[in-house]
């Protein structure tokens, strides 16, 4: 930039230039305010990392016998196998999430911001926009007594008697419905909005002319949406689809209320041998868990917060396009 | 290092209560607010327990019913399970701990510490329950299963509910070729450590896995959180059977269990028979009745499945005020009136009047450090 260029970030609001940057009290004053709530943020998360460090390095030191199911006998299989299996069941149940969330969010988005009517398009968000609002104890308890006994009586038999080869899909169904296929598809539910809602601001967001570009250029409208619009709001669906798979990791309610537990790592979707994950296992054994038990709880809080910590990096990157 | 945030928490309530109740003591109530007596001591203050859930229905009838008589005395009950019941009353924070289990060996010793004087701590069973074994299997109303059916299903050697083993006992029943799907806590649980030791105790063969309270692993069902987790899992799934505190199954239909050469249904009366062919745990205190049940009787009428679950409490207190408390409030909940009032709360076993009259000897052995 050329010295004699005069930028209009210098003027002040009156239109002058001014000999020296403005600084009044109220200047000061919201400076402050919004550094202190920044910091503030700093140190809640790092308490919050130290508390799950430090109170679960008894877990972490104890001899292995002492800790998991049978642990206050000495019978107990050790941290790592313990929390193994809690880890894949979380990873596993946000993943299927996603598999089922993001296409159904991105069509929702596309309908929205390209082909629903306009009065329709912003009916439909305030509804989508309405899922998120929706308590997760009700999400478990719909899943439970509605989801669960009607997929597991029309739903899953059919996949288990035709495709019972996929060994997804293999094993017995279980009568109560309450298995890792339930789980995954009310968590899509519940992880839909935010995908949709990021995903159809982005795709709003497409410059005008790219896609009258494409248009004149003899495109139908999907060919428009695939050319102009998807490849523009790729990198918000990714991020979208990350915060999703961040919400999906950590709750806990809906899985907790829902989900047949067993110490297994298991990819049928459908039996009662269903991996738990870390936040619904620890809201089943808090209730009564004393001294090393309560540990290795939080031990296993600690490793959740790894899980998230790192999904929530990639989605920073994914959102600046540093991947994929 | 072992820092349980939980307890401290805990403890920090339970110490703040501690205060409010001192500085309750300390006022001059006028003579005019107190409550004319009327034959019955009444007592003040604030008793503070902590233990297990599972007499947790019965204790609020018992807060309740004492409250009312006693409007002066304050109950507090924590259900935070029985290990962490024993651990806050042996650590000194709780005045009485409830407990599905007796006091352990060990344990009974760290008590003679904590309480004043030398005696210890005793366990009062006074609160037992039967545990019922319940199926959703229709068209079967009636369900005899012997101990090795039992411990076979939830062990997962027996998977179909027309194996000749339940077939041999149900003669006449129309039992479908349908698999059976055990239902158990997901949760560790007082009810499954009872259930798992009934097994172990009867079918060691059978059941490998002996007395336990997180299901183990390996051995399949489907598991659910809490009895009403347990119970909805029942009724969503057919051909589904599990175990889960009687006063909780509602409609479903409960087996009747084999013992000796009958098969018994549960009732309060079978239930409490249970603990009276039991003996008594030995080396302790002559006022303590932890009964070591013996879930192997052959005795007619006794249902063998049940959960006792103790009030823990120091023969000595070094304030007379806490042993008045304890003494009424501990009568009370031995009492037949207390007992009832939990069998209607809870769905809980009335003690016989003979273990009641032993019971009460128990509570008047409370006294005041010397």
């Amino acid at each position: 930039m050329s010295t004699d260029t005069i930028d209009d970030t210098d003027r002040t609001p009156t239109g002058g230039f001014a000999a020296e940057p403005v600084s009044k009290v109220g200047d000061r004053v919201f400076s402050g305010l919004s550094r202190g709530a920044g910091i503030i943020i700093l140190v809640t998360l790092a308490g919050v990392a130290m508390f799950l460090v430090w109170n679960a390095m008894p877990a972490l030191t104890a001899s292995s016998k002492e800790i998991g199911p049978g642990g206050d006998e000495g019978n107990g299989k050790g941290f790592l196998s313990y929390v193994g299996t809690l880890a894949f069941g979380t990873v596993w149940a946000a993943l299927l999430a996603l598999l089922i969330a993001v296409p159904f969010g991105v069509a929702i988005a596309l309908y929205i911001s390209h082909y629903a009517p306009k009065r329709l398009s912003r009916t439909l968000g305030y509804v989508i926009d309405l899922l998120a609002a929706i308590p997760s104890v009700v999400y478990g308890l719909w899943g439970i007594f509605v989801l669960a006994p009607t997929m597991a009586d029309h739903v899953y038999p059919w996949f288990s008697d035709h495709l019972g080869f996929v060994p997804m899909f293999s094993g017995k169904v279980l009568a109560s419905g309450r298995s890792m296929a339930t789980v995954a598809l009310v968590l899509a539910v519940m992880i839909l909005p935010i995908i949709t809602a990021i995903s159809r601001e982005v795709f709003l967001q497409t410059p005008r002319l790219n896609e009258e570009a494409a248009l004149a250029l003899g495109a139908t409208r999907w060919e428009m949406i695939r050319i102009a619009v998807l490849p523009y709001g790729k990198s918000g669906v990714i991020s979208g689809a990350m915060l999703g798979l961040g919400r999906a990791l950590g709750e806990t309610m809906a899985v907790a209320l829902i989900l047949a537990p067993a110490n297994v790592y298991s990819l049928k979707l459908f039996t009662s041998q269903n991996p738990n994950t870390i936040a619904a296992n620890i809201a089943l054994q808090f209730p009564e868990s004393t001294g090393l038990e309560v540990n290795t709880l939080i031990a296993t809080g600690l490793v959740l917060f790894a899980i998230t910590l790192f999904v929530n990096l990639m989605s920073r990157r994914a959102a600046r396009g540093n991947i994929f | 290092m072992r820092i349980s945030s939980k307890r401290l928490i805990a403890t920090a309530i339970v110490a703040s209560l501690a205060l409010a109740a001192c500085g309750g003591d300390d006022d001059t109530t006028p003579a005019a607010d107190e409550p004319a007596a009327d034959g019955m001591a009444q007592v003040s203050g604030t008793l503070i327990g902590a233990g297990s859930s599972a007499q947790a229905a019965a204790m609020a009838a018992w807060q309740a019913g004492f409250q009312a008589t006693n409007p002066d005395a304050t109950i507090e009950y924590d259900p935070i399970g029985s290990g962490g019941g024993r651990e806050q009353f042996l650590a000194g924070a709780t005045d009485f701990a409830g407990s599905d289990a007796f006091l352990k060996d060990e344990e009974y010793q760290t008590s003679i510490d904590r309480c004043v004087g030398d005696q210890g701590a005793i366990n009062l069973p006074h609160y037992i329950s039967p545990i019922a074994v319940a199926y959703n299997l229709p068209g079967v109303d009636s369900l005899n299963l012997t101990s090795a059916v039992i411990a076979g299903i939830f062990a997962g050697t027996i998977t179909k509910w027309n194996d000749p083993a339940i077939a041999d006992a149900n003669a006449g029943a129309v039992l479908p070729d349908e698999d059976i799907n055990p239902v158990h806590r997901s949760d560790e649980s007082g009810t499954t450590e009872n259930f798992s030791d009934y097994l172990a105790a009867v079918q060691p063969d059978i059941w490998t896995f002996g007395k336990v309270k997180a299901w183990p692993d390996g051995i399949g069902g489907e598991g659910a959180p809490q009895t009403s987790g347990v119970v909805q899992a029942l009724k969503a799934g057919e051909g589904s059977i599990g175990y889960a505190d009687a006063s909780q199954v509602g409609d479903l239909s409960v087996a009747l269990i084999g013992v000796g050469d009958s098969f018994v249904a549960y009732t309060p009366e079978a239930a409490a028979k249970s603990v009276e062919v039991s003996n008594r745990v030995e080396g302790r205190s002559p006022y303590d009745f932890g009964f070591s049940l013996d879930r192997t009787t052959t005795e007619a009428g006794v249902y063998p499945i049940t959960l006792v679950s103790y009030h823990i409490v120091c023969l000595q207190y070094d304030d007379q005020a806490k042993v008045d408390l304890i003494k009424s409030f501990m009568e009370y909940a031995g009492s037949e009136e207390g007992q009832n009032a939990a069998a209607a709360a809870a769905g809980s076993a009335p003690i016989s009047a003979d273990l009641r009259a032993q019971l009460l000897e128990s509570v008047n052995a409370v006294t005041l450090a010397g």
